[in-house]
């Protein structure tokens, strides 16, 4: 009989004392490499602006991190990016995105687009569809026409160009506000014995950023980790250019201001 | 049939302690249009002359910017630039990323330095073959840095680099010393003034041929080409948009006048001026 | 000796058994930190009119045994900053290698550039968040606190070991942030009162702070060391919890034996 060692090892029987191998049962993994520091944005697009709003407070559990922490982000090329979930994945993601669009600047010797950002942000986020960015961002900018757009996103990048959105810890809270007050829903002219539904249309500006405003200190009442601050963003169309600014490679026809506003801190 | 047995590559010297192959890619800044870069206490300022290849071609860019705080001007192969270019915008980026810091001006200068200098001594690689004048403002400052293939880089109140860039130069080594308190329109003048002594006979600034980028202590990188540069090129008044240089002649005298013409390398590298065989040269 | 060559020089498979190469191509996942080994508690960041303050005890802990009572848990690094870590201390370490040979490479051009705190928080946050990417995360919590040289603008931030960050004008990491930061929020509730804070009233409210965490941490000492980062430099020292009162430990009842 041919001894063992003549054989291909793939045909040797197992050796009877062989090492033992349930001491080398894979541990578990109970690190988790994500974690969620709550908080709320609110995105809404008019005719000729756009609104993205987020609180201030950073929280981790039960524990307020900071007061003072911004999820609206200016990403460039007069484009503004609302992150909300675990932060230090929302602010990379919005430190890619502003790198994305400075070199789409350099390249192309253009500002990009809303709505080529927005495809481009969809492939950020699929290019780590096994490994997720575990935030939701909302993007806002102008369109060619001067429109406001807002475009939502789910984890791994689908996306849609929508009216108004709320992503967040009180985004069920926010939404059916919005739905009612902006959308209109439920709302009939009066005297219609509520058989004609009241027609969505385009809010002023000034009536939207009460709504937005309304939405916060509502959240604040019931969401323990929304509070602090108000970060509330707004895009307009730039004044015509003046001859100054006619040199300016800078100039995209936007302009970005924020506001500061304090929202209950208990 | 050899003119030279010690150029065929950059790793040789020749028994008088040169390397060819270096000394040629410096020759090829010379087949460049112009550029000239300056600087205040507060800004610095490139300008530069682009060229078309023919009438019916677009004008080559001479001017790259990098990053909000730097940017850069070449002369010679504008394909080496870019890949320059790209590598300072790595690094700049890096930078940013992993510091929350734009680049030191003179620490990315040595980076491109480094690269260009393994060329020098690695058989089968080339040099570059393009100069270039770096601007950039730091928390030390606003910097003028001149980029060779050798690798040597110096820092300059005033430089130019590409074809009949001594003329340049000249106007630079006459009025530098006025730069530092100069407003920063004053200083863009200084370097049209400059770059149009660089100019042939039958040529002058045009709103098509003319690059100009300024950056400052608290101003990011702004560049103008095409009807934006009119706003300058308006300021340089009567003297107009063709070279002075003649005129000044007759008051200073010229120092040498062009390096290149009468440099013992132009005989064996044949013609210089008009068309180059090298097509990417702009 | 046979035709095969992979049995040459082997020890012979019919007196030895066969070479068990299991361990070879382990069908096991890939295993990383999983959890902090030796540890260190809290660290506090105050800032102050015209700085800012930051501590951390001595004591790194093997579970529940004070291991090590006389631990550096603050690592100055340049001129102006400060950092201050918790969690594991073999990743602290590690990460003082680091920080001291940037701040050695930062040095050789000698070009007037430095790197302060903003720099070396955003650096650390960009380690501490790639090791979390390759699920292999350094087991910290960090404070980096510092001062502008030029302006004396205090600067105080966090990072842990899953890349977040944030500022405020008062942090404390680890059981700090349930024991202490209610406490500093009280003096320091926003950067108003940080620039209204006396050096001498924020040393008093970190001493205090300490003290706190000192009676009710079990993982806490009763040494610690402090660094003062102003605009002409670090000031650090060491210091024991003085004039302790244990008189509430007599009320607690219902941990053990006693007689009530």
């Amino acid at each position: 009989m041919a001894s063992s060692y003549m054989l291909p090892y793939a045909q040797q029987a197992p050796p009877s004392y062989a090492h033992p191998t349930e001491a080398s049962q894979p541990r578990q993994h109970h690190w988790s490499p994500y974690t969620e520091n709550g908080g709320v944005i609110l995105g809404i697009a008019g005719k000729d602006y756009v609104i993205l709003a987020g609180d201030t407070r950073s929280s981790e559990g039960y524990n307020i991190n900071t007061r003072t922490a911004r999820k609206v982000f200016s990403v460039g090329s007069g484009l503004i990016l609302g992150v909300v979930g675990m932060s230090a994945d929302g602010e990379e993601l919005a430190r890619k995105v502003t790198r994305k669009i400075d070199d789409y600047k350099r390249n192309h010797d253009k500002h990009i687009t809303v709505s080529a950002a927005a495809v481009m942000l969809s492939r950020i986020l699929y290019q780590k569809r096994f490994f997720p960015y575990y935030c939701q961002p909302l993007l806002g900018g102008l369109d060619e026409n001067g429109v406001g757009a807002i475009y939502t996103y789910d984890y791994v990048g689908s996306f849609e160009r929508e009216q108004s959105r709320a992503f967040g810890s009180a985004a069920a809270l926010i939404t059916p506000f919005l739905d009612n007050q902006i959308n209109l829903k439920n709302q009939f002219v009066p005297g219609s014995n509520g058989e004609q539904p009241k027609q969505a249309g385009d809010l002023p500006r000034a009536t939207v950023e009460k709504i937005v405003k309304d939405a916060f200190t509502s959240a604040v009442e019931r969401q323990i980790e929304v509070g602090d601050g108000l970060q509330l963003v707004t895009i307009t169309r730039a004044p015509p250019r003046t001859e100054e600014e006619a040199d300016d490679d800078d100039w995209t026809g936007a302009a970005i201001s924020v506001e500061l506003s304090p929202l209950k801190k208990d | 049939m050899f003119r030279n047995n010690y150029d065929n590559d950059s790793v040789t010297f020749s028994p008088q302690g040169r390397i060819f192959q270096v000394e040629y890619a410096l020759e090829a800044i010379k087949q460049g249009s112009a550029a000239v870069g300056l600087r205040s206490k507060t800004h610095v300022a490139l300008v530069a002359l682009k060229r078309n290849a023919e009438e019916l071609g677009s004008y080559q860019k001479k001017i790259i910017p990098i990053d909000k705080h730097l940017g850069v001007a070449l002369a010679g192969l504008s394909p080496d630039a870019r890949v320059l270019s790209n590598f300072m915008r790595q690094q700049s980026m890096a930078s940013r990323l992993l510091y929350k810091r734009p680049v030191p001006v003179a620490r990315v200068v040595n980076a491109i330095a480094d690269k260009a200098q393994v060329n020098t001594q690695h058989y089968g690689k080339r040099p570059y073959g393009v100069g270039l004048l770096i601007a950039g403002v730091d928390e030390t400052g606003p910097h003028l840095w001149e980029f060779q293939p050798s690798g040597q880089i110096l820092e300059y109140f005033g430089a130019a680099i590409g074809a009949r860039s001594q003329s340049a130069r000249t106007y630079l080594e006459r009025y530098f010393e006025s730069f530092p308190d100069v407003s920063r329109d004053e200083l863009v003048v200084h370097g049209l003034k400059a770059l149009r002594d660089t100019l042939q006979q039958d040529r002058e600034l045009t709103t098509d041929n003319t690059s100009i980028a300024i950056i400052g202590i608290d101003e990011d990188w702004k560049q103008y080409d095409g009807p934006k540069v009119k706003r300058f090129l308006d300021l340089l008044g009567e003297d107009g948009t063709r070279s002075q240089r003649a005129a000044r002649m007759d008051t200073a005298v010229d120092v040498g006048g062009e390096g290149e013409d009468d440099d013992e390398l132009a005989a064996l590298l044949g013609p210089q001026e008009g068309t180059s065989a090298m097509d990417t040269t702009e | 000796m046979n035709q095969f060559p992979h049995g040459w020089g082997r020890p012979r498979d019919d007196v030895y058994g066969a070479y068990d190469a299991s361990y070879l191509n382990s069908t096991e996942p890939v295993t990383h930190t999983q959890r902090p080994i030796v540890t260190g508690t809290s660290v506090l960041g105050v800032k102050f009119k015209d700085g800012v303050i930051i501590a951390a005890d001595n004591i790194a802990s093997y579970g529940s045994l004070a291991r090590y009572d006389n631990v550096e848990r603050l690592l100055q690094v340049g001129t102006h900053t400060v950092i201050g870590a918790g969690g594991d201390i073999s990743d602290m370490q590690y990460l003082h290698l680091l920080l001291d040979n940037l701040l050695i490479r930062e040095q050789y051009p000698a070009d007037d550039h430095h790197l302060y705190a903003p720099q070396v928080h955003t650096y650390l946050s960009r380690v501490l968040y790639q090791r979390r990417n390759k699920f292999d995360p350094l087991w910290n919590s960090i404070l980096t606190a510092g001062a502008d040289p030029k302006t004396s603008e205090p600067f105080l931030s966090y990072v842990d070991l899953r890349g977040t960050t944030f500022s405020a004008p008062a942090l404390a990491t680890g059981f700090g942030a349930h024991l202490a930061v209610p406490i500093l929020r009280r003096y320091v509730p926003d950067d108003a009162a940080a620039e209204a804070l006396t050096q001498e009233d924020a040393e008093k409210l970190v001493e205090e702070c300490m003290k706190v965490l000192w009676y009710r941490d079990a993982r806490s000492g009763v040494t610690y060391s402090w660094a003062v980062i102003k605009k002409d430099g670090v000031e650090t020292g060491n210091k024991k919890i003085e004039n302790q009162s244990w008189k509430f430990a007599e009320m607690i009842k219902g941990y053990g034996a006693q007689n009530i």
